[in-house]
């Protein structure tokens, strides 16, 4: 990676500052386009038809009744699909609307196009689907080793089975003086996006479609859009609209090609938007996860081995479960320095809700599972909790579990030293009772009420992994716009809330010294910029966006060196204008650029990675690692099972702060949603039928579930990474699940395996 | 049926209403008002908190034909002028509280119609007010930020 060349000049509003959104202003103010806020003249309603059975076989589909409701346009079943009847985003095989049979809940299986939303669910509800209903398979234990159940896929119902073989098991077994196992779940949590899944779908003179819809990743997108239509992907035009968050829940399709096929049946825009429970149906979700670990330790805390068996629900599609596996795996044992590993990773196909990305993929599900045994541990051998992970803790130079050597800072022991000095918050006053469990509710004043300290330590991959070509692509376009130097930036990169369009312009003002910055519209027009998933798209777009500046940088010296008899490598770009080292200020940049504008567009593609050994899980898998920790303060009410979270206190390294206010947040944002599958959030599938698909039964934190938090952030540049920079926005969602739910077992005295943490949960264990 | 309604200060009537339809609905989809949201549409979210009356609602549980010659202000009211913001906007841009925000209109709402009543909320006067606005993005920690920020700014503009 080249030097920061122009770090040295700050730009105001630059990498390092706090600037504001650039989509700030609309977003106050109401005026921000969201999918759903998308309108067009004459267009029609699209909705969509689901499966109410989690197994059936479809024996007919009858549509006349609702093709022949008033103000209905269309009424399309799988017949209609233009080509490919199959989709998916690492394996073809979800249909775009079921042919004869239905996997899960929710499943499409015929869409109506009318002018009215109500009129088009009134029409969904005339479709007569005449199914045979069938025994559906939701065990995913069952799924993984039981050779007499259904086969849910012609390839059986493992997805992919991922061993990890590190040292020799064996000699570890022989060698632990102490050894602790435990069982452990983890509920099936939603990504509760607040924007549902929305778009519009207009038809083309040139028989192609215009899409706008609120995505993480339009490129692939496309790529799974264009064959199900029968066009070229030039002919699918896609549009980035505004998003309402993601979290992982949009790297999936969901309603681009039905509106699509609407709009191209009835030659008019078609606008799609989910309501709340239609959204519970209309996306993947976090794998549940059923886990057994056991790990071998001396008397003195050090880990001699752990072996674990983790078994993920996909679901009934493939959607991101291999590369969800391969996470679990590969982080299995966490950040812990640990000589012999044995673990087998099993993603599933069942009849429940199809799962794949959600923020922390894979390594959530893992971290719950080590970071309780670590508490285990620390128990049975009468130590600190946060001294059993010091004697443990990798640093650079220490082995993963896939063999991989990490190779750049890594400084969890100085991590956790923060973390201990860090102040304990004071006792709840008493005297005000929102300041108990249970809070206005007014159940307890202070009675009952026990108060738990635990910790939790994560490591998550950051980018793409296992030897994905994982890239994205710039614009960076520099011309004198009203006398002023101002640059156009250009990527398909989605901004799903993170703040990727505020870093773009830091990135530019920094590396062009200029403070004009204009964010075009991200589209297909340009070349892919992979997800806004893998907390990559600082590194990777950012990334991008630097070396098309610095492609840029290098042009503008190439002429000034010409123009001014100057050598290039003495000039540099601040203040809106070329300097020379010796010389001074040679042009204003704006003279410089004239009418002539300087355009580069530049891909940026990370170190590459290698795909895990199929047999023994080794390999450098990972580009970059990147660790949080947490620690909970939890006051229990033992006798009702209530609890309030006093506070949330985090470390964590994030190579190079970029812009301090978002950094924040999304370290905010991700432990929230640890709080929540910590003690609230699950969604209920019982029979593979979802039970509270509203915000009314799947509860996510509010503002009085959220405590105060504390934030300790740490810069240890990773040389291989623009600025030093790490991903950010996983990490603290890993690690406050386990500490919150450690914090709940120190206040209980209880096991408490299984996270979501509910009341029953701790009532109906008491003794 | 045929709706008429007073919204941020103009008067509108707007004709083949469903008797169906929400207030949000009319607001979003027949008025051109998409500012408040859609997150939820059972009054758990808050995304779509306007002013019917003067008080704070869910324009998702209001029918639209309750709104009937009645007065409602949506975000795109709140600011005192074109180009212009209101405190409580400025506190949130200011803050960090906005991410992908989707919640921001109804939460803007909602703070604001703390910051006029009570000009010097507690911490936990705020959470108490708020906590029927969902955010998704933020944790609340900035939108805690952005509160006292509003109310500070609202206090030194009066004074």
């Amino acid at each position: 990676m080249s030097a920061p060349a122009n770090i040295d000049a700050p730009t105001r509003d630059g990498v390092g500052d706090s600037p504001q959104r650039p989509d700030g202003i609309g977003k106050v103010t109401g005026e921000f386009a969201y999918a759903s806020d998308l309108w067009h003249d004459d267009m029609l309603w699209g909705a969509t038809l689901r499966s109410p059975h989690p197994y059936a076989r479809i024996r007919s589909i009858d549509i006349s009744a609702a093709l022949a409701h008033p103000g209905v346009y269309a009424v399309l079943t799988h017949e209609d699909v233009p080509g490919a009847k199959y989709y998916g985003l690492d394996h073809v095989d979800q249909p775009v609307l079921a042919i004869d049979t239905v996997r899960y809940q929710g499943e499409p299986v015929a869409l109506v196009a009318a002018e009215h939303p109500e009129i088009a669910r009134r029409a969904l509800a005339k479709i007569e689907v005449s199914y045979d209903v069938l025994e559906p398979l939701t065990d995913p234990r069952k799924a993984a080793f039981d050779a007499t159940a259904p086969a849910l896929h012609e390839h059986g119902n493992i997805v992919r089975h991922q061993p990890v073989r590190f040292g020799k098991i064996s000699e570890g077994q022989r060698a632990a003086e102490v050894v602790v196992r435990g069982e452990y779940q983890v509920g099936m949590q939603d990504q509760a996006f607040l924007g549902p899944e929305a778009g519009l779908a207009v038809p083309t003179e040139d028989g192609g479609i215009e899409l706008y819809v609120a995505t993480q990743w339009m490129h692939v997108d496309l790529r799974q859009i264009a064959p199900c239509l029968a066009l070229p992907e030039d002919k699918v035009r896609m549009t980035l609209s505004g998003v309402g968050g993601a979290f992982g829940a949009r790297e999936d399709l969901s309603m681009q090609v039905h509106a699509a096929m609407l709009a191209l049946h009835t030659g008019k825009p078609i606008k799609i938007v989910y309501n709340r429970e239609e959204s519970f149906f209309g996306h993947v979700h976090r794998h549940p996860a059923l886990m057994r670990y056991e790990h071998g330790a001396w008397r003195d805390g050090t880990l001699v081995y752990a072996k674990a068996e983790i078994i993920l629900d996909g679901g009934a599609y493939t959607s991101s479960t291999m590369n969800v596996v391969a996470n679990a795996a590969s982080l299995g044992v966490g950040p812990y320095s640990v000589p012999h590993i044995e673990i087998d990773t099993y993603g599933v196909y069942t009849n429940n809700p199809p799962c794949g990305a959600m923020r922390g993929f894979g390594a959530v599900q893992a971290c719950y599972g080590y970071e309780s045994q670590m508490d285990r541990l620390a128990a049975e051998l009468d130590m600190h909790p946060l001294e059993v992970r010091r004697i443990n803790a990798i640093s650079q130079g220490s082995v993963l579990a896939n063999g991989q050597v990490v190779d750049t800072p890594a400084p969890l022991a100085e991590m956790l030293d923060r973390l201990a000095a860090t102040p304990q918050p004071e006792p709840a006053d008493q005297t005000d009772i929102r300041n108990l469990p249970g809070g206005a509710a007014n159940t307890t004043h202070g009675e009952g009420v026990r108060r738990g300290i635990g910790y939790g330590v994560g490591l998550k991959n950051i980018c793409f992994s296992e030897g994905a070509d994982d890239y994205s692509t710039a614009r960076v376009r520099l011309a004198a716009v009203g006398g002023e130097p101002t640059a156009l930036v250009h990527t398909a990169a989605a901004e799903v809330g993170q703040g990727l369009v505020t870093l773009q312009g830091q990135i530019v003002r920094t590396e062009l010294g200029i403070e004009r910055v204009v964010i075009a519209p991200a589209d297909t027009q340009i070349g892919d910029a992979g997800s806004t998933s893998a907390s990559r798209q600082s590194y990777m777009t950012g990334g991008a966006v630097k070396v098309a500046c610095e492609a840029v940088r290098e042009m503008i010296f190439e002429r000034a060196a010409d123009q001014f008899g100057v050598p290039a490598d003495e000039l540099s770009l601040a203040g809106g204008k070329i300097v020379a080292q010796c010389a001074g200020v040679l042009a204003a940049l704006a003279d410089f650029l004239g009418t002539e504008p300087i355009e580069a567009v530049r891909e940026f593609h990370h170190r590459p990675t290698q795909r895990m050994d199929p047999v023994t899980g080794q390999g450098d898998s990972h580009t970059q690692l990147a660790l949080c920790v947490h620690r909970a303060v939890v006051d229990v009410d033992v006798e009702l099972g209530l609890l309030k979270v006093v506070e949330l206190a985090a470390v964590q390294d994030v190579g190079k702060v970029l812009h301090r206010n978002s950094l924040e947040g999304q370290i905010h944002g991700g432990t929230a949603q640890g709080l929540g599958l910590a003690v609230l959030e699950e969604i209920q599938v019982v029979d593979g039928l979802i039970r509270n698909p509203s915000f009314t039964d799947y509860l996510i934190p509010t503002i009085l579930d959220m405590p105060p938090m504390r934030l300790d952030i740490l810069e240890n540049p990773d040389p291989h990474a623009p600025y030093g920079l790490r991903g950010a926005g996983e990490p603290p969602t890993l690690s406050s699940t386990p500490a919150i739910a450690a914090a709940i077992r120190d206040a209980t005295g209880l096991p408490l395996t299984r996270v979501p943490i509910g009341p029953e949960d701790i009532i109906h264990s008491v003794k | 049926m045929r709706l008429t309604i007073q919204i941020n200060g103009e008067q509108h009537q707007v004709d083949d209403v469903w008797a169906g339809e929400s207030l949000l609905y009319v607001l979003r989809e027949r008025l051109g008002l998409p500012g408040s949201k859609n997150a939820c549409e059972q009054g758990e979210c808050g995304s779509c908190t306007v002013y019917l009356d003067g008080t704070a609602v869910c324009a998702c549980l209001v029918a639209a034909g309750q709104a009937q010659d009645r007065e409602v202000v949506t975000v795109e009211g709140l600011a005192p002028g074109a180009g212009e913001l209101h405190p409580v906007q400025e506190a949130f841009l200011a803050a960090g509280a906005v991410q992908c925000g989707f919640c921001t209109p109804g939460l803007v709402v909602a703070a604001h119609n703390l910051v006029r009543r009570n000009p010097e909320p507690s911490d936990a006067q705020i959470r108490e007010e708020l906590a029927g606005n969902l955010c998704r993005c933020t944790g609340y920690e900035k939108i805690m930020d952005a509160v006292r920020m509003a109310a500070a700014n609202t206090q030194e503009a009066g004074a």
